[in-house]
């Protein structure tokens, strides 16, 4: 997994609640059987004006000029700002991929949809929470100078803004800890390998139709 | 000390180690698999030269991309990419030594159908499946949720999780569900009152008398949708109604272990002092056939209602995801929901496709016709064996003369991966659980409603209260 220490740069408004996993890659490209790839679809239907498939090639599509995401510095951002409940649907974690291969490192909203908020760390892509009136306060940012840059900061959970502004946020230890030196969490989990071994055997015991 | 939760017996139960902050190796007794979620974590397998720590407790089959029209069925999929996928699955579970039901094995269908119905879902286990909707199994007092591809590798490499606890949420529903009213119409009721984030951070146990007298079924519906109230895991107490359901299915104890296993299943409810973090109580009297009008579960209505006016909403962010939502679907405000008219009607997905749902249709639709203006009217059952005891019911013909369309098992327009789409403006009443944009089709607009109430649009060829039907 990529390391995630600091990271900045633009920030894009996506000024919607709600944003869904299908909205983020549509399924006609969840018959992918790799992780790369996926972020020429990302948003697609609100990407470009004419449907796409896997088999059609992006660059003979037409782009939709109204956007975000197709208009710049936004198509250059790395870091991603929504309302309320982002990533909401599906468990899908193409999602994830798609953001990631688009370019982003961070995402901040009000709040995230459970499965894909494990999803982004699993990946180093970091969502971040804060309250509602700070992020509404860095939309209004976003709109009064376009192309406004932010730094997020794990090692000391704060995000800064291009005036300064300093907002802490939360994130659990370990998946800092994860993020912070790039671990992969299975070779993590198979250092307990004795652990499982002796609560299968417990179970065994206790309720044997769970090995039967 | 207070007493635990259901959901707490469930979550301690499966602990393998506890870090200092919370987060628990948590051992996974069950994980399902299906063709689009699965080839990276294989992969992934592959590349890291891992193997998969059980093979006997995995169960794979494949349903979100096979077709459903049964020739095509016989043919084998035309779509090149969707074969690939299905191909992979094969491929996959055969080098590693896992079950699978291949696309025309009769016990092949929908993950979250057939888990139950192979007996293979059983109470107090953990659960997991790459799909949101395994939320679908909580139904059983099993902890049962959807996780991404990564995790869906963490589990085949170690059968453990890493897991916080969740909060506490209830929701009773208590009283007597009036004539011609769902599971359905319950869990859009309590969506449509909490909001599709209101269960964000929760599993939400489904409590109460109306709750207690619901079939497995119907129970299996309503966990099934916890998801689009924004939580991963939804739970209904075992009680004499499980255990039925569960005694003598191929993958069911046995024997002597299921006397043990049935007399531990009994305690898996919550303790009559356990304390909540969240409780809701809704009537069921007060719950009426429900129809989702917008591009989000929690945009709903009851049948006798109108199409909201954004105007009337104080909160400026879903004022306008209202706007947005109202255009999409090509709907005024204050236009009576019974004045839609539909141009396709789904019956399927892992919501609604089980036995009961097909049974609720064919009492809606006897001896009458699919309306004119109707497209397309489809039912696609959740398994290879829900088709065939319907078909040994008689109900494939009951549909077929009414104007239906019978199909194979799978996912089918639930997500549109496969030929089952909406074009685009199209307006369907599906029985599955998403409406949001683009879901059944770019440009498609979907109204979430029971079985009942879309075999009656069917017939009426717009929406109409199932309960004057
Ligand atoms: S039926 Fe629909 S919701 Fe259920 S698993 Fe299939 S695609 Fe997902």
């Amino acid at each position: 997994m990529k390391k995630f220490r600091i990271v900045t740069g633009v920030v894009a408004p996506m000024d919607r609640p709600n944003v869904d996993t299908d909205a983020i890659i549509p399924k006609q490209y969840l018959k992918s059987i790799k992780r790369s790839g996926f972020g020429p679809n990302a948003f697609d239907d609100w990407r470009y004006l004419d449907p796409g498939a896997p088999d059609i090639e992006n660059s003979s599509r037409r782009i939709n000029p109204d956007f975000v995401l197709n208009q710049s510095p936004y198509d250059q951002a790395n870091i991603l700002i929504a309302r309320e409940n982002f990533g909401c649907g599906s468990s899908r974690e193409h999602a994830v991929w798609a953001l990631d291969d688009f370019g982003f490192r961070a995402i901040i909203a009000p709040g995230f949809a459970d499965i894909f908020f494990n999803n982004s760390f699993k990946n180093g892509l970091l969502p971040i929470v804060l309250d509602a009136e700070v992020v509404n306060e860095i939309f209004e940012k976003i709109a009064a100078k376009s192309g406004y840059e932010i730094t997020v900061d794990l090692t000391n959970q704060k995000v800064v803004t291009e005036d300064g502004d300093e907002y802490p946020f939360e994130v659990d230890a370990f998946r800092k800890h994860c993020l912070l030196n790039g671990l992969d969490d299975i070779s993590l989990t198979l250092q307990h390998a004795d652990e499982i071994r002796a609560y299968e055997e417990k179970t065994k015991q206790s309720a044997p139709w769970l090995f039967s | 000390m207070a007493g635990k939760t259901l959901y707490d017996k469930l979550f301690d139960s499966h602990v393998v180690r506890m870090e200092k902050d919370g987060t628990a190796l948590l051992y996974i007794d069950r994980h399902l698999v299906h063709e689009v979620t699965s080839p990276q974590a294989f992969e992934g397998l592959r590349l890291a030269n891992r193997k998969p720590w059980r093979t006997d407790t995995t169960l794979a089959v494949p349903d979100h991309n096979v077709p459903t029209v049964p020739s095509e069925r016989a043919a084998g999929i035309t779509d090149a990419v969707a074969k690939i996928q299905v191909e992979t699955l094969e491929k996959n579970t055969k080098e590693f030594g896992i079950t699978q039901f291949a696309m025309n094995d009769i016990r092949q269908g929908i993950v979250h159908v057939i888990g139950p119905e192979q007996g293979a879902t059983l109470p107090g286990m953990t659960l997991v499946c790459g799909d949101s909707h395994t939320a679908t199994h909580g139904a059983f007092g099993s902890m049962a949720f959807g996780i991404g591809t990564s995790e869906v590798e963490h589990v085949l490499a170690t059968q453990c999780l890493l897991q916080k606890k969740m909060s506490n949420m209830r929701i009773n529903v208590e009283g007597e569900l009036g004539a011609g009213v769902t599971a359905k119409d319950i869990v859009l009721a309590v969506i449509g009152e909490i909001g599709t984030a209101g269960g964000n951070g929760y599993a939400i146990e489904f409590a109460g008398s109306a709750i207690r007298n619901l079939s497995m079924e119907g129970r299996m519906t309503i966990c099934n949708m916890a998801i689009e109230a924004g939580a991963r895991v939804g739970l209904v107490a075992v009680d004499q109604t499980t255990i039925d359901y569960v005694e003598g299915r191929p993958y069911s104890p046995k024997g002597d272990n299921w006397d043990n296993a049935v007399a531990a299943w009994f305690d898996l409810h919550s303790d009559d002092d356990a304390i909540f973090d969240n409780e809701l109580t809704l009537k069921a009297e007060s719950i009426s056939p429900q129809v989702t009008w917008g591009t989000s579960p929690e945009m709903v209505v009851s049948i006798g209602e109108k199409v909201p006016d954004p105007a009337n909403e104080t909160d400026a962010v879903k004022s306008d995801g209202m706007q947005k939502a109202l255009k999409y679907m090509g709907l005024e405000a204050g236009t009576p929901i019974d004045t839609i008219s539909i141009d396709k009607v789904f019956i399927g997905s892992c919501t609604n496709s089980r036995l009961e749902d097909l049974q609720e249709v064919a009492d809606i639709i006897k001896g009458r016709k699919v309306a004119a203006n109707v497209k397309l009217a489809m039912i696609v059952p959740g398994s290879g064996l829900i088709k065939q005891q319907a078909e040994k019911a008689g109900l494939d013909k009951l549909f077929t003369d009414a104007g239906f369309e019978w199909r194979e098992p799978g996912c089918s327009m639930c997500l549109a991966m496969n030929a089952d789409k909406l074009e685009p403006g199209e307006r369907c009443a599906s029985t599955s659980n998403r409406n949001f944009e683009g879901r059944q089709g770019q440009g498609g607009r979907t109204h979430l409603v029971s079985p009942a109430m879309a075999a009656a649009a069917a017939i009426a060829g717009h929406f109409v209260d199932v309960r004057d039907f």
